[in-house]
């Protein structure tokens, strides 16, 4: 039930302070002639409405959540202790530089941290989120070769393994996009990628470890192939969580990185954010950052722009608060625990694929990064049981889901991602539920076409929704 | 797996069917049900021209987008809207859902009949 239903008019709730100020009403024409449509509701009433919210929903706290590409690690609780301190978060964007140092130096000490991880020279924090830190990365190469003079560069070559948002991206900045296929292990085509770069070229966008959890060995090469041919490169930090503290993208060859804060860095998302898409760059696209960069030392820091910015691409300084988290976390591990909390993740991922390999296709069938991709393809023909089924079998079972139907190049896709947080125990109860739902496949099919069963709310009619759907309450 | 005779089919799986000098396409019954519910159609727009292995339209299911590539080049003189507003009519029936007609046809050496369209299927 909707907080609107429930909603009884004259039902009060005083949450404001006697206002201390004059009241100052705006000129009758900018008033508005509607009334708005608040809930009215007891505080008895809200309280219990989000406990019942609450209660329906399934975040990394209630058990194994292993989102493929989304790295749902645990957040630590420290993170949120930093995040509340009242001089990160009783301040406004407005007050003077000089009273807000300590903000200051959090964007600048993690800048510092972050291009150490990333081989970066420069980092930004206005990004909000990942697909706008990939927008805003392709706006500092755009801005670069127009600098140059070099207008005919209009094509971004994008792997056909890469996340959706990154030809979308380069769509949105104006850019022809170029796919190329990967090669049967899911790395990039080497003589393809040749083929196709030339002095149209403004760049390419790459993950790596790619979209099926491989780490791309050609990865020096390929980098060289689009700096000769003029363009650059671009790292889609996706999946940085395989690697952080042990490769560097910067070292890779790379010219421009977001990072997902929000999952590599344990802060929190799923339930829409806010997020953080940092984005790193080297020397020769410093000149277009956005504006307000961090620079200066302790007790004297100030905001610049750079001379060719961009502009904002959001306004203010991003989401500070997710900032101060992404730094807790790595000043918390430090450099040792960095490149440990990856190479867990990596072991896990393996720990779990060999433990299932034997019943359940893998779709590549070799030591993985930080996630494994199954095909499922096989158990449908014989059994009839889709990726969507054994899905939400999981659900019932205490799991939250993988990631289905992505990477497109696999069919019948499942794409598991343990992280680091999870110990063997958890690791080993949850490749139980997976081989009790192939045995279940096998012998049970119908019902696991009827799951979930025991969730608050069944199998939904995603078709129904995708269709019609309703996308607000009619009053 | 439904196949109908008379009809040419290309690897990516759209099926053609001549008439005259004109060639109507849509998407085989197969690739409807890899496709799974599609929920949303984009066509292109009447005089617009296709080229053979290029996109031309793209269909959303639930899963996923997929670009649908034209089986052979031309210009298009027609667009089923009807299909804009109905997406599930291509699940329910794939060789009657056609989305485009495409006139003054070029590179049409390369497709299948039916016969040949059923062992591909088969061998994938």
């Amino acid at each position: 039930m909707l907080i609107f239903e429930k909603s009884r008019t004259g039902r009060h709730l005083t949450l404001l302070p006697k206002c201390d100020v004059p009241i100052v009403m705006p000129e009758e024409k900018d008033t508005r002639t509607l009334d708005l449509h608040l809930p009215e509701l007891s505080e008895n009433d809200i309280s219990r409405h989000y406990t019942e919210l609450e209660k329906k929903s399934r975040g990394v706290n209630d058990g194994f959540y292993p989102l493929g590409s989304c790295t749902m690690k645990y957040n630590p609780r420290i993170n949120e202790d930093m995040a509340a301190l009242s001089g990160f978060t009783e301040i406004h964007p407005l007050q003077p530089q000089s009273t807000v140092q300590g903000c200051m130096e959090v964007f600048k000490t993690a800048e510092y941290y972050l291009t150490e991880i990333t081989g970066m020279d420069h980092m930004t924090f206005q990004p909000a989120a990942g697909a706008h830190g990939e927008f805003t990365g392709i706006l500092l190469i755009k801005a670069y070769h127009t600098s140059r003079g070099d207008t005919k560069r209009n094509k971004i070559i994008v792997p056909d393994s890469a996340h959706g948002t990154n030809p979308a991206t380069a769509a949105m900045a104006g850019y022809k996009i170029i796919n190329i296929d990967s090669r049967e292990d899911g790395c990039v085509d080497i003589d393809k990628l040749r083929e196709v770069v030339g002095e149209d070229t403004a760049g390419l966008m790459l993950t790596n470890p790619n979209t099926v959890g491989l780490f791309d060995k050609n990865i020096l090469q390929i980098t060289k192939i689009v700096h000769e041919a003029g363009g650059l490169c671009y790292y889609d930090g996706a999946n940085l969580n395989a690697v952080m503290g042990t490769v560097r993208p910067g070292d890779m060859g790379f010219d421009v990185v977001h990072l997902n804060l929000h999952k590599t860095f344990s802060t929190p998302h799923g339930g829409g954010g806010p997020g953080s898409g940092a984005v790193g760059c080297k020397e020769i696209l410093a000149p277009f950052l956005p504006k307000d960069m961090v620079e200066g030392e302790v007790g004297k820091y100030h905001f610049v722009n750079a001379p060719q910015t961009i502009g904002r691409v959001k306004e203010f300084y991003g989401n500070f608060l997710v900032v101060v988290r992404a730094l807790t976390y790595c000043m918390t591990l430090g450099k040792e625990g960095i490149p440990e909390a990856s190479s867990h993740a990596v072991l896990n991922a393996n720990y779990m694929m060999n433990r299932l390999k034997d019943l359940y296709d893998m779709a590549y069938d070799e030591v993985c990064m930080h996630e494994f991709v199954m095909g499922l393809e096989g158990l449908k023909k014989e059994t009839g049981v889709s990726a969507m089924d054994i899905a939400k079998g999981l659900l019932d079972n205490g799991i939250h889901p993988p990631t289905m139907y992505f990477p497109l190049i696999v069919h019948e896709a499942l794409m598991v991602e343990p992280t680091e947080t999870e110990s063997k125990e958890i690791l080993d109860e949850a490749i139980e539920v997976f081989r009790k739902l192939y045995h279940d496949a096998k012998t049970a099919a119908e019902s696991l076409h009827m799951a979930p069963v025991s969730t608050p709310i069944g199998r939904l009619d995603e078709v129904g929704a995708a269709r019609n759907p309703i996308l607000r309450h009619k009053f | 797996m439904n196949v109908v005779e008379g009809l040419m089919y290309s690897k990516d799986h759209e099926w053609v069917k001549f008439e005259g000098d004109i060639a109507i396409i849509g998407i085989t019954d197969y690739a409807q049900s890899e496709l799974g519910d599609l929920v949303f159609v984009n066509l292109p727009e009447v005089d617009d021209e296709v080229k053979v292995g290029e996109a031309f339209a793209d269909v959303e299911s639930v899963k996923a987008v997929s670009d649908i590539l034209a089986p052979i080049s031309g210009v298009v003189c027609e667009i089923n809207e009807e299909l804009l507003d109905a997406p599930g009519s291509i699940n329910e029936s794939a060789f009657d859902a056609w989305f485009v007609k495409v006139k003054d046809i070029t590179d049409k050496d390369n497709l299948m009949d039916a016969a040949a369209y059923t062992a591909y299927v088969e061998s994938l």
